[in-house]
Protein backbone atom coordinates (compact mmCIF):
# COMPACT_ATOMS: atom_id res chain seq x y z
CA UNK A 1 0.00 0.00 0.00
CA UNK A 2 2.67 2.10 1.16
CA UNK A 3 4.57 1.57 -2.40
CA UNK A 4 1.42 2.42 -4.40
CA UNK A 5 1.19 5.88 -2.49
CA UNK A 6 5.09 6.84 -3.11
CA UNK A 7 4.32 5.61 -6.85
CA UNK A 8 1.20 8.02 -7.07
CA UNK A 9 2.87 11.09 -5.17
CA UNK A 10 6.22 10.94 -7.55
CA UNK A 11 3.90 10.42 -10.57
CA UNK A 12 1.78 13.48 -9.92
CA UNK A 13 4.02 16.20 -7.68
CA UNK A 14 7.85 15.11 -7.65
CA UNK A 15 7.79 14.24 -11.18
CA UNK A 16 5.27 16.29 -12.56
CA UNK A 17 4.50 15.64 -16.28
CA UNK A 18 4.21 19.20 -17.30
CA UNK A 19 6.76 21.40 -14.91
CA UNK A 20 9.01 18.39 -14.43
CA UNK A 21 8.78 16.19 -17.86
CA UNK A 22 8.33 19.14 -19.99
CA UNK A 23 5.30 17.57 -21.59
CA UNK A 24 1.94 18.48 -23.02
CA UNK A 25 3.43 21.96 -23.15
CA UNK A 26 1.08 23.15 -25.87
CA UNK A 27 -1.76 22.45 -24.28
CA UNK A 28 -0.77 24.52 -20.69
CA UNK A 29 0.12 27.31 -22.74
CA UNK A 30 -3.08 26.56 -25.17
CA UNK A 31 -6.20 25.91 -23.32
CA UNK A 32 -5.23 27.56 -19.49
CA UNK A 33 -7.35 30.69 -20.03
CA UNK A 34 -10.26 29.66 -17.98
CA UNK A 35 -10.40 27.53 -15.10
CA UNK A 36 -13.44 25.23 -16.49
CA UNK A 37 -12.13 24.62 -19.81
CA UNK A 38 -8.77 23.72 -18.26
CA UNK A 39 -10.94 21.42 -16.14
CA UNK A 40 -12.39 19.62 -18.54
CA UNK A 41 -9.27 19.74 -20.71
CA UNK A 42 -7.93 17.54 -17.98
CA UNK A 43 -10.43 15.77 -17.06
CA UNK A 44 -10.52 14.37 -21.02
CA UNK A 45 -6.80 14.05 -20.92
CA UNK A 46 -6.83 12.12 -17.85
CA UNK A 47 -9.31 9.41 -19.23
CA UNK A 48 -7.24 9.50 -22.72
CA UNK A 49 -3.61 8.74 -21.05
CA UNK A 50 -4.86 6.45 -18.57
CA UNK A 51 -7.16 4.21 -21.27
CA UNK A 52 -4.31 4.47 -23.79
CA UNK A 53 -1.31 3.92 -21.46
CA UNK A 54 -3.42 0.44 -20.65
CA UNK A 55 -3.95 -0.45 -24.07
CA UNK A 56 -0.43 0.67 -25.19
CA UNK A 57 1.31 -1.60 -21.97
CA UNK A 58 -0.76 -4.62 -23.41
CA UNK A 59 0.31 -3.87 -27.12
CA UNK A 60 4.48 -3.19 -25.91
CA UNK A 61 4.09 -6.60 -23.88
CA UNK A 62 2.16 -9.26 -25.88
CA UNK A 63 2.59 -7.95 -29.42
CA UNK A 64 5.54 -5.82 -29.99
CA UNK A 65 7.81 -7.88 -27.03
CA UNK A 66 6.30 -11.06 -28.13
CA UNK A 67 6.90 -10.89 -31.91
CA UNK A 68 10.66 -8.86 -31.79
CA UNK A 69 9.09 -6.04 -33.30
CA UNK A 70 10.46 -3.25 -30.76
CA UNK A 71 11.03 -0.95 -33.64
CA UNK A 72 7.42 -0.56 -34.52
CA UNK A 73 7.12 1.21 -31.35
CA UNK A 74 6.42 4.99 -32.11
CA UNK A 75 3.96 4.05 -34.97
CA UNK A 76 2.11 1.35 -33.22
CA UNK A 77 1.55 3.51 -29.99
CA UNK A 78 0.58 6.52 -31.94
CA UNK A 79 -2.14 4.53 -33.57
CA UNK A 80 -3.47 3.32 -30.28
CA UNK A 81 -3.54 6.67 -28.93
CA UNK A 82 -5.65 8.19 -31.72
CA UNK A 83 -8.29 5.33 -31.26
CA UNK A 84 -8.15 6.01 -27.54
CA UNK A 85 -8.82 9.72 -28.35
CA UNK A 86 -11.85 9.01 -30.53
CA UNK A 87 -12.94 7.00 -27.73
CA UNK A 88 -12.96 9.10 -25.49
CA UNK A 89 -14.76 11.83 -28.06
CA UNK A 90 -17.66 9.65 -28.65
CA UNK A 91 -17.99 9.01 -24.80
CA UNK A 92 -17.78 12.51 -24.16
CA UNK A 93 -20.29 13.06 -26.78
CA UNK A 94 -22.53 10.54 -25.59
CA UNK A 95 -22.22 11.29 -21.71
CA UNK A 96 -21.94 15.54 -21.29
CA UNK A 97 -22.72 17.29 -24.65
CA UNK A 98 -21.89 20.64 -22.90
CA UNK A 99 -18.48 19.40 -22.28
CA UNK A 100 -18.62 18.18 -25.66
CA UNK A 101 -19.45 21.59 -27.02
CA UNK A 102 -16.96 23.46 -24.63
CA UNK A 103 -13.66 21.22 -25.82
CA UNK A 104 -14.41 21.12 -29.28
CA UNK A 105 -11.56 21.56 -31.56
CA UNK A 106 -8.87 20.65 -28.38
CA UNK A 107 -10.75 16.98 -28.22
CA UNK A 108 -8.64 15.45 -31.14
CA UNK A 109 -5.96 17.33 -30.65
CA UNK A 110 -5.47 15.24 -27.58
CA UNK A 111 -3.35 12.77 -30.28
CA UNK A 112 -1.10 15.49 -30.25
CA UNK A 113 -0.49 16.12 -26.58
CA UNK A 114 3.19 14.73 -25.95
CA UNK A 115 2.15 13.84 -22.66
CA UNK A 116 -0.32 11.07 -23.62
CA UNK A 117 3.04 9.42 -25.76
CA UNK A 118 5.11 10.15 -23.15
CA UNK A 119 3.65 8.81 -20.40
CA UNK A 120 2.73 5.23 -22.49
CA UNK A 121 7.14 5.65 -23.47
CA UNK A 122 8.12 5.95 -19.51
CA UNK A 123 5.86 3.29 -18.75
CA UNK A 124 7.41 0.89 -20.97
CA UNK A 125 10.97 2.15 -20.74
CA UNK A 126 10.57 1.82 -16.93
CA UNK A 127 9.68 -1.92 -17.32
CA UNK A 128 6.60 -1.43 -15.13
CA UNK A 129 4.40 -4.30 -14.15
CA UNK A 130 0.64 -3.75 -15.16
CA UNK A 131 -0.67 -2.38 -12.36
CA UNK A 132 1.95 -0.23 -11.45
CA UNK A 133 1.90 1.22 -15.11
CA UNK A 134 -2.10 2.04 -14.85
CA UNK A 135 -1.60 3.68 -11.40
CA UNK A 136 1.64 5.59 -12.83
CA UNK A 137 -0.41 6.91 -16.18
CA UNK A 138 -3.07 7.83 -13.80
CA UNK A 139 -1.48 9.57 -11.31
CA UNK A 140 0.89 11.43 -13.67
CA UNK A 141 -2.54 12.76 -15.29
CA UNK A 142 -3.68 13.73 -12.48
CA UNK A 143 -0.62 15.96 -11.59
CA UNK A 144 -1.63 17.34 -15.16
CA UNK A 145 -4.74 18.21 -14.45
CA UNK A 146 -3.80 19.71 -11.24
CA UNK A 147 -1.18 21.77 -12.48
CA UNK A 148 -3.76 23.01 -15.30
CA UNK A 149 -6.33 24.48 -13.12
CA UNK A 150 -3.68 26.26 -10.81
CA UNK A 151 -1.83 27.91 -13.80
CA UNK A 152 -5.76 28.23 -15.57
CA UNK A 153 -6.32 30.31 -12.68
CA UNK A 154 -3.25 32.32 -12.29
CA UNK A 155 -3.97 33.20 -16.02
CA UNK A 156 -7.53 34.25 -15.25
CA UNK A 157 -5.73 37.09 -12.91
CA UNK A 158 -3.28 37.50 -15.27
CA UNK A 159 -5.73 38.62 -17.78
CA UNK A 160 -6.67 41.52 -15.51
CA UNK A 161 -3.57 43.20 -14.76
CA UNK A 162 -1.30 45.68 -17.08
CA UNK A 163 1.63 43.40 -18.64
CA UNK A 164 4.03 46.00 -20.58
CA UNK A 165 3.30 45.55 -24.01
CA UNK A 166 6.44 43.38 -24.61
CA UNK A 167 5.03 41.08 -22.24
CA UNK A 168 1.85 40.47 -22.94
CA UNK A 169 0.59 37.06 -23.81
CA UNK A 170 2.78 34.28 -24.08
CA UNK A 171 5.93 35.57 -22.47
CA UNK A 172 4.47 36.98 -18.92
CA UNK A 173 2.63 33.02 -19.13
CA UNK A 174 6.27 31.71 -19.36
CA UNK A 175 7.71 33.26 -16.66
CA UNK A 176 4.81 32.64 -14.32
CA UNK A 177 4.82 29.28 -15.68
CA UNK A 178 8.73 29.31 -14.21
CA UNK A 179 8.00 30.52 -11.30
CA UNK A 180 5.01 27.37 -10.77
CA UNK A 181 7.97 25.31 -11.69
CA UNK A 182 10.08 26.55 -8.68
CA UNK A 183 7.45 26.14 -6.41
CA UNK A 184 6.45 22.52 -7.58
CA UNK A 185 10.27 21.60 -6.85
CA UNK A 186 9.76 22.41 -3.74
CA UNK A 187 7.96 18.01 -4.08
CA UNK A 188 11.49 16.87 -4.61
CA UNK A 189 12.93 15.25 -2.24
CA UNK A 190 9.47 13.53 -1.17
CA UNK A 191 9.24 10.38 -2.93
CA UNK A 192 12.08 8.68 -4.92
CA UNK A 193 11.98 9.34 -8.56
CA UNK B 1 5.67 30.34 -62.55
CA UNK B 2 9.27 32.46 -63.93
CA UNK B 3 12.38 31.69 -61.97
CA UNK B 4 12.46 35.16 -60.90
CA UNK B 5 9.33 34.67 -59.02
CA UNK B 6 10.52 31.30 -58.10
CA UNK B 7 13.80 32.50 -56.09
CA UNK B 8 11.55 35.32 -54.47
CA UNK B 9 9.02 32.50 -53.36
CA UNK B 10 11.98 30.43 -52.22
CA UNK B 11 13.54 33.36 -50.16
CA UNK B 12 10.69 34.38 -48.51
CA UNK B 13 10.17 30.49 -47.11
CA UNK B 14 13.62 30.77 -45.98
CA UNK B 15 13.59 33.66 -43.88
CA UNK B 16 10.02 32.97 -42.66
CA UNK B 17 11.72 29.23 -41.40
CA UNK B 18 14.36 31.11 -39.95
CA UNK B 19 13.25 34.44 -38.49
CA UNK B 20 10.03 35.97 -39.58
CA UNK B 21 7.27 33.19 -38.47
CA UNK B 22 10.30 30.75 -36.38
CA UNK B 23 8.81 27.77 -35.06
CA UNK B 24 9.64 28.68 -31.56
CA UNK B 25 9.56 32.68 -30.92
CA UNK B 26 7.21 33.12 -33.20
CA UNK B 27 4.22 30.47 -33.42
CA UNK B 28 5.07 28.92 -30.30
CA UNK B 29 5.39 25.57 -31.46
CA UNK B 30 7.15 22.34 -30.21
CA UNK B 31 7.25 23.75 -27.32
CA UNK B 32 7.93 20.40 -25.06
CA UNK B 33 11.30 19.63 -26.59
CA UNK B 34 12.23 23.25 -26.82
CA UNK B 35 12.03 23.33 -22.98
CA UNK B 36 13.24 20.01 -21.71
CA UNK B 37 16.44 19.44 -24.42
CA UNK B 38 17.82 23.10 -24.20
CA UNK B 39 20.06 22.06 -21.21
CA UNK B 40 23.01 23.21 -23.21
CA UNK B 41 23.50 23.95 -26.02
CA UNK B 42 25.02 20.88 -27.96
CA UNK B 43 21.63 19.12 -26.24
CA UNK B 44 19.48 21.79 -28.57
CA UNK B 45 21.25 21.55 -31.72
CA UNK B 46 21.00 17.82 -31.60
CA UNK B 47 17.39 17.98 -30.72
CA UNK B 48 16.66 20.53 -33.65
CA UNK B 49 18.49 18.81 -36.02
CA UNK B 50 17.01 15.78 -35.37
CA UNK B 51 13.20 17.14 -35.89
CA UNK B 52 14.39 19.30 -38.89
CA UNK B 53 15.28 15.92 -40.67
CA UNK B 54 11.82 14.51 -40.09
CA UNK B 55 10.23 17.70 -41.02
CA UNK B 56 11.90 17.90 -44.31
CA UNK B 57 11.25 14.43 -45.28
CA UNK B 58 7.68 14.39 -44.16
CA UNK B 59 6.97 17.55 -45.82
CA UNK B 60 8.67 16.10 -48.82
CA UNK B 61 6.48 12.73 -48.72
CA UNK B 62 3.04 14.78 -47.60
CA UNK B 63 3.38 17.15 -50.98
CA UNK B 64 4.12 13.98 -52.99
CA UNK B 65 0.95 12.76 -52.19
CA UNK B 66 -1.15 15.65 -51.58
CA UNK B 67 -4.03 14.93 -54.37
CA UNK B 68 -3.89 11.18 -53.01
CA UNK B 69 -4.65 12.14 -49.42
CA UNK B 70 -8.31 13.06 -49.05
CA UNK B 71 -9.19 15.80 -46.39
CA UNK B 72 -11.35 13.31 -44.14
CA UNK B 73 -8.24 11.09 -43.10
CA UNK B 74 -5.87 13.33 -43.63
CA UNK B 75 -4.47 13.53 -39.90
CA UNK B 76 -4.21 10.20 -39.39
CA UNK B 77 -2.13 10.13 -42.46
CA UNK B 78 0.46 12.69 -41.67
CA UNK B 79 0.68 11.62 -38.27
CA UNK B 80 1.71 7.92 -39.75
CA UNK B 81 4.26 9.48 -42.10
CA UNK B 82 6.17 11.63 -39.21
CA UNK B 83 5.57 8.39 -37.36
CA UNK B 84 7.32 6.54 -40.27
CA UNK B 85 10.26 8.87 -40.53
CA UNK B 86 10.55 9.47 -37.03
CA UNK B 87 11.25 5.88 -36.73
CA UNK B 88 13.97 6.16 -39.55
CA UNK B 89 15.40 8.83 -37.69
CA UNK B 90 15.53 6.76 -34.02
CA UNK B 91 17.18 4.01 -35.53
CA UNK B 92 19.48 6.07 -37.39
CA UNK B 93 20.74 7.83 -34.35
CA UNK B 94 20.53 4.70 -32.48
CA UNK B 95 23.34 3.22 -34.87
CA UNK B 96 25.56 6.33 -35.80
CA UNK B 97 25.05 8.90 -32.88
CA UNK B 98 24.50 6.63 -29.83
CA UNK B 99 25.86 9.13 -27.24
CA UNK B 100 23.54 12.39 -28.47
CA UNK B 101 20.89 8.99 -29.14
CA UNK B 102 21.01 8.38 -25.27
CA UNK B 103 21.02 11.77 -24.33
CA UNK B 104 18.13 12.65 -26.60
CA UNK B 105 16.43 9.62 -24.89
CA UNK B 106 12.19 9.83 -24.70
CA UNK B 107 12.39 13.24 -26.97
CA UNK B 108 13.33 10.92 -30.44
CA UNK B 109 9.91 9.52 -30.92
CA UNK B 110 8.31 12.29 -29.23
CA UNK B 111 8.50 14.49 -32.08
CA UNK B 112 5.98 12.87 -33.43
CA UNK B 113 3.67 14.23 -31.37
CA UNK B 114 5.09 17.87 -31.71
CA UNK B 115 2.86 20.44 -33.19
CA UNK B 116 5.77 22.20 -35.83
CA UNK B 117 5.77 19.49 -38.00
CA UNK B 118 1.94 18.69 -38.26
CA UNK B 119 0.92 22.32 -37.97
CA UNK B 120 4.16 22.75 -40.98
CA UNK B 121 2.68 19.95 -43.08
CA UNK B 122 -1.33 21.22 -42.45
CA UNK B 123 -0.74 24.90 -43.50
CA UNK B 124 2.36 24.33 -46.10
CA UNK B 125 2.85 21.02 -47.57
CA UNK B 126 -0.70 19.89 -48.10
CA UNK B 127 -1.17 22.79 -50.72
CA UNK B 128 2.33 22.99 -52.28
CA UNK B 129 4.85 21.23 -54.83
CA UNK B 130 7.35 18.91 -53.32
CA UNK B 131 10.27 20.98 -53.86
CA UNK B 132 8.93 24.24 -51.93
CA UNK B 133 7.26 22.14 -49.10
CA UNK B 134 11.06 20.29 -48.88
CA UNK B 135 12.39 23.67 -48.48
CA UNK B 136 9.99 24.87 -45.89
CA UNK B 137 9.83 21.86 -44.23
CA UNK B 138 13.66 21.81 -43.76
CA UNK B 139 13.82 25.74 -42.94
CA UNK B 140 10.95 25.28 -40.59
CA UNK B 141 13.20 23.19 -38.93
CA UNK B 142 16.64 24.98 -39.27
CA UNK B 143 14.81 27.73 -37.43
CA UNK B 144 14.02 25.62 -34.80
CA UNK B 145 17.77 23.94 -34.48
CA UNK B 146 19.05 27.80 -34.04
CA UNK B 147 16.22 28.68 -31.63
CA UNK B 148 16.92 25.38 -29.30
CA UNK B 149 20.61 25.91 -29.74
CA UNK B 150 20.32 30.06 -28.78
CA UNK B 151 17.68 28.83 -26.17
CA UNK B 152 20.48 25.96 -25.03
CA UNK B 153 23.59 28.69 -25.24
CA UNK B 154 21.60 30.83 -22.81
CA UNK B 155 20.88 28.66 -20.27
CA UNK B 156 24.15 26.60 -20.31
CA UNK B 157 26.04 29.97 -19.63
CA UNK B 158 24.35 31.16 -16.90
CA UNK B 159 23.86 27.73 -15.55
CA UNK B 160 27.21 25.96 -15.76
CA UNK B 161 29.45 28.69 -17.48
CA UNK B 162 30.23 26.64 -20.31
CA UNK B 163 29.08 26.30 -24.09
CA UNK B 164 28.93 23.59 -26.16
CA UNK B 165 30.09 21.42 -23.44
CA UNK B 166 30.72 17.60 -24.59
CA UNK B 167 30.54 18.63 -28.00
CA UNK B 168 32.91 16.26 -29.34
CA UNK B 169 31.67 13.63 -27.50
CA UNK B 170 27.90 14.04 -28.78
CA UNK B 171 27.89 15.43 -32.64
CA UNK B 172 32.11 13.93 -33.15
CA UNK B 173 35.27 14.55 -32.97
CA UNK B 174 35.76 17.41 -35.26
CA UNK B 175 33.82 19.16 -32.63
CA UNK B 176 36.02 19.47 -30.00
CA UNK B 177 37.03 23.27 -31.04
CA UNK B 178 33.55 24.87 -30.55
CA UNK B 179 33.83 23.71 -26.80
CA UNK B 180 33.89 26.56 -24.11
CA UNK B 181 34.56 27.48 -20.77
CA UNK B 182 33.31 31.23 -20.28
CA UNK B 183 32.59 31.61 -16.45
CA UNK B 184 34.32 29.81 -13.43
CA UNK B 185 32.69 26.48 -12.32
CA UNK B 186 31.51 27.37 -9.03
CA UNK B 187 29.66 30.60 -11.06
CA UNK B 188 26.88 28.89 -12.37
CA UNK B 189 23.39 29.35 -11.24
CA UNK B 190 21.75 25.98 -10.97
CA UNK B 191 18.15 27.17 -11.42
CA UNK B 192 18.81 27.78 -15.47
CA UNK B 193 19.45 24.36 -15.55
CA UNK B 194 16.79 23.28 -13.74
CA UNK B 195 13.08 22.95 -15.69
CA UNK B 196 12.49 26.95 -14.27
CA UNK B 197 15.21 28.16 -16.00
CA UNK B 198 13.58 26.96 -19.11
CA UNK B 199 10.67 28.51 -18.96
CA UNK B 200 12.03 31.74 -18.17
CA UNK B 201 14.59 32.03 -20.36
CA UNK B 202 12.48 31.69 -23.53
CA UNK B 203 9.93 33.96 -21.92
CA UNK B 204 12.66 36.31 -21.98
CA UNK B 205 14.13 35.34 -25.52
CA UNK B 206 10.42 36.11 -26.67
CA UNK B 207 10.60 39.27 -25.81
CA UNK B 208 14.11 39.78 -27.13
CA UNK B 209 12.80 38.68 -30.28
CA UNK B 210 9.72 41.77 -30.31
CA UNK B 211 12.32 44.27 -29.56
CA UNK B 212 14.67 43.37 -32.13
CA UNK B 213 11.68 43.07 -34.37
CA UNK B 214 10.02 46.41 -33.49
CA UNK B 215 13.46 48.02 -34.17
CA UNK B 216 13.59 46.47 -37.23
CA UNK B 217 10.57 48.81 -37.69
CA UNK B 218 8.25 45.32 -38.31
CA UNK B 219 4.64 44.62 -36.74
CA UNK B 220 5.49 42.33 -33.37
CA UNK B 221 3.63 38.93 -33.04
CA UNK B 222 0.90 38.95 -30.37
CA UNK B 223 -0.25 35.92 -31.09
CA UNK B 224 1.08 32.60 -30.70
CA UNK B 225 -0.08 29.90 -27.50
CA UNK B 226 -1.60 28.30 -30.09
CA UNK B 227 -4.39 25.21 -29.82
CA UNK B 228 -3.05 21.80 -28.39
Amino acid sequence: MKEFAMIMISAALVNNVILARFLGLCSFMGVTTRIDTAAGMGFATTFVITVSSMADWAVQTYLLDAYGLGFLRTVTFILVIASAVQFTEMTIKKVSPELFQMLGIYLPLITTNCAVLGVALLLVEGRMSFIHATLFAFASSLGYSLVMVIFAGLRERLALVQVPRLFAGPPIAFIVAGMLAMAFMGFSGIAAS
Amino acid sequence: MSNAENSNQYSTIVKDGLWDNNGVFSMLLGMCPTMAMTTSATNGFGMGLATAVVMGASSYLVAVFRNQITTEVRIPVYILIVAAMVTLVDLAMNAWMHELYKVLGLFIPLIVSNCLPLARLEAFAAKQPPFPALLDGLFMGLGFTIALTVIGAVREIIGSGTLFADASLLLGNSFKVIEMRLLPADMGVLMMILPPGGFIVTGLLVVAKRVLDLRAGKEIQMAGAHAV
